[in-house]
């Protein structure tokens, strides 16, 4: 049997009687993210959902001033609410996501027919209060416009006189786009679970190894060194993308308890998806592990080898904040850097998007020569005999 | 048979150069116990791990059978036995599958690795920990796996880096038994010790090594009559200028 072979099947044995690396890898790793998502997009949603049925309560200062606006809020579904003494202060507290105020002088400017002020107090920053914020703003436009076009109408003119332009919106987001956008973070989750997946056998083989002083003897035996950083690296790369496999499929199987027909969105996240985001993730887990036993290799005991792969870890949440961040148009040489690639080519695979062939071969292909250069680098580390003395 | 013709290595640069291993030469024969004896620092871990080729000499040769280290490590390593002063076992593994993974690792068959585990589990008296894992094992136990590891293809050259550190009175009375039955076997046995009774007990050949140099390489009796002194004790600490760093 080939020696790389052999190392490789003893590192798979002893770490699978590893309680702690088992769970970390067939549970913690691939279920954390599927779960983790599902719960957050379901209370998300169902939240976003109860806001925009459930009648808007909102608080209102002065209304006995404006008697007839206040009629059409009503209209709109709006229950009134006492104002708060102090309305800057109960949004400041968030005590009200939003507050109507109408001044006194309200009925005069009204009545002389100037423009009448109302002022929303609401805080932008508030990601929750925003909904509510909207549909104040629209009731009120709505209010102002009619009133305007009855007025026009009284004094004999047309109200399209008030609309030189009309602005029709063609949005071109279709059910899937609109999920990509939101689930952009997804990704990132199985990057992370190829990490999480390789971490524990990266470090147990290498710095794990030495501080147990077990290298030493290993490296007596006629085995080339090669060979034997061979087998390990294939333990820890069976490892992370055993962790990849199982995350996607946990995936797949999450996305049905998504809501995501109650957005109007649409989440490919079926067999065709599974099959070719291994495509792309498999040479990438083989990338990440190397990188981790490349790193774990440096450090001096088990404990240095645990900080710097979790300061790895973050390294590819790079790439995916600026994706999310920046808006940009994919180019195919974007798909030839590894973490960015495999970061497009899934996007598009979530929003049911074609990825045409040379991209999807040009991911495949340089991740997979990055992961030869990483490979190589590493066993050049291991023929250093400091590496091997355990001190 | 093992042979070191002038072996020198040093670690570190400018000022903080360590000179290790300063022109050492000696040989250990077969059917004979060669003791490298010396103060704790003085070399002799860092001689034995170039034999076992894990460090690269500066300069100087290594011979194991005839092989030099520096052009075939591969055959060196496959035809030494090596007991190095790491000796750390895979401890989610069981005693029997430490030696069955090291078996493998020399390319030995199932059959074989099946008979050479038993015949050494029965020699080292450890039936009762054979299939126990090794976590939790004691000193001894774990230097009994460790031995029948480095064992487990029989080679013809066995090399130990001071093995009865940390045993107890009965352990320790047990490795010597087992240095000598490989004696027997005609095999080459050189271990490293910084205790002198030990070595004196055991060896044929004793080498004593301070400062990185070989300061004599005879038989117990020759080094009595070398230093005039009629104690073994007293030989060494004149041959090494110091009593520093020796044990009783």
């Amino acid at each position: 049997m080939n020696a790389a072979l052999i190392v490789f099947l003893k590192e798979v044995r002893e770490n699978l009687r590893d309680k702690r690396t088992v769970i970390n890898t067939l549970v913690t790793g691939p279920l954390m993210g599927p779960l983790l998502f599902v719960v957050l997009i379901n209370t998300l949603v169902s939240r976003e959902i109860e806001k925009a049925e459930a009648p808007l309560k909102l608080p209102v200062i002065g209304a006995e001033h404006a008697p007839n606006l206040i009629q059409a809020l009503k209209q709109q579904r709006v229950e009134i609410r006492p104002g708060p003494a102090d309305a800057e202060r109960a949004v400041r507290e968030q005590d009200a996501d939003v507050v109507l105020r109408i001044p006194p002088q309200y009925a005069e400017s009204w009545n002389k027919g100037e423009p009448a002020q109302v002022d929303v107090v609401f805080d932008e920053s508030q990601r929750d209060a925003q909904s509510a914020v909207r549909r104040v703003q629209a009731a009120l436009d709505g209010y102002g416009q009619r009133t305007g076009a009855l007025r026009l109408l009284a004094r004999g003119l047309s109200p399209s006189v008030m609309k030189p332009v009309v602005v029709a919106e063609r949005d071109q987001s279709t059910p899937q786009s609109r999920s990509g956008q939101m689930f952009g973070i997804l990704p990132y989750f199985f990057i992370l679970g190829a990490l999480i997946g390789g971490m524990a056998l990266a470090i147990d083989t290498t710095a794990g190894e030495r501080e147990r002083q077990s290298l030493e003897p290993l490296l007596a035996t006629p085995v080339a060194r090669g060979k034997i950083l061979a087998g390990k690296l294939a333990a820890t790369t069976a490892f992370s993308m055993t962790t990849v496999l199982l995350s996607m499929i946990a995936f797949a199987v999450a996305g049905h308890f998504l809501p995501t027909d109650k957005l109007g969105m649409e989440l490919h996240l079926g067999l065709a998806f599974l099959a070719r985001g291994l495509f792309v993730m498999l040479p990438l887990a083989a990338l990440l592990a190397g990188l981790q036993t490349m790193v774990a290799a440096f450090a001096k005991s088990y404990r240095e080898a645990q900080t710097w792969l979790g300061l790895l870890t973050f390294v590819p949440a790079i790439p995916t904040m600026l994706l999310t961040v920046l808006p940009f148009k994919p180019q195919t040489w974007m798909y030839a850097v590894p973490l960015m690639g495999q970061q497009i080519a899934l996007t598009r695979f979530l929003r049911g998007e074609a990825v045409n062939f040379t991209a999807l071969a040009l991911c495949f292909a340089c991740t997979t020569l990055a992961a030869v250069l990483v490979y190589l680098v590493t066993t050049r580390i291991y023929r250093s005999e400091k590496l091997a003395i355990s001190a | 048979m093992i042979e070191v013709n002038n072996l020198h290595k040093t670690f570190g640069g400018g000022a903080k150069k360590i000179v290790a291993v300063d022109g050492v030469s000696f040989s250990a024969r077969d059917g004979e116990i060669t003791g490298l004896l010396g103060p704790n620092g003085a070399g002799k871990t860092t001689t034995l791990r170039c034999l076992y080729t894990l460090m690269r000499p500066d300069s100087g040769q290594v011979l194991v059978d005839g092989v030099d280290a520096a052009s075939d490590p591969l055959t060196v390593r496959r035809s030494l036995g090596v007991l190095p002063d790491a000796r750390g076992l895979y401890k989610r593994l069981t005693a029997r599958e430490n030696i069955a993974y090291f078996g493998q690792l020399h390319g030995l068959d199932q059959a074989t690795i099946r008979t050479r585990s038993d015949a050494a589990i029965r020699a080292l008296e450890m039936e009762d920990i054979a299939e126990r894992r090794t976590e939790g094992f004691s000193q001894g136990q774990r230097v009994k796996t460790a031995i029948a590891r480095a064992l487990v293809h029989d080679p013809k050259n066995v090399i130990l880096d001071e093995p009865t550190n940390g045993l107890d009175v009965m352990a320790t009375r047990a490795m010597r038994a087992f240095l000598k039955q490989l004696k027997h076997e005609g095999r080459c046995v050189l271990f490293s010790s910084h205790i002198m009774q030990e070595v004196a007990a055991l060896c044929d050949r004793i080498v004593v090594i301070a400062r990185g140099r070989v300061v004599a390489d005879e038989s117990p009796d020759a080094l009595r009559a070398q230093t005039g002194e009629a104690n073994l004790e007293d030989a060494f600490v004149k041959l090494i200028g110091t009593d520093e760093g020796l044990a009783a």
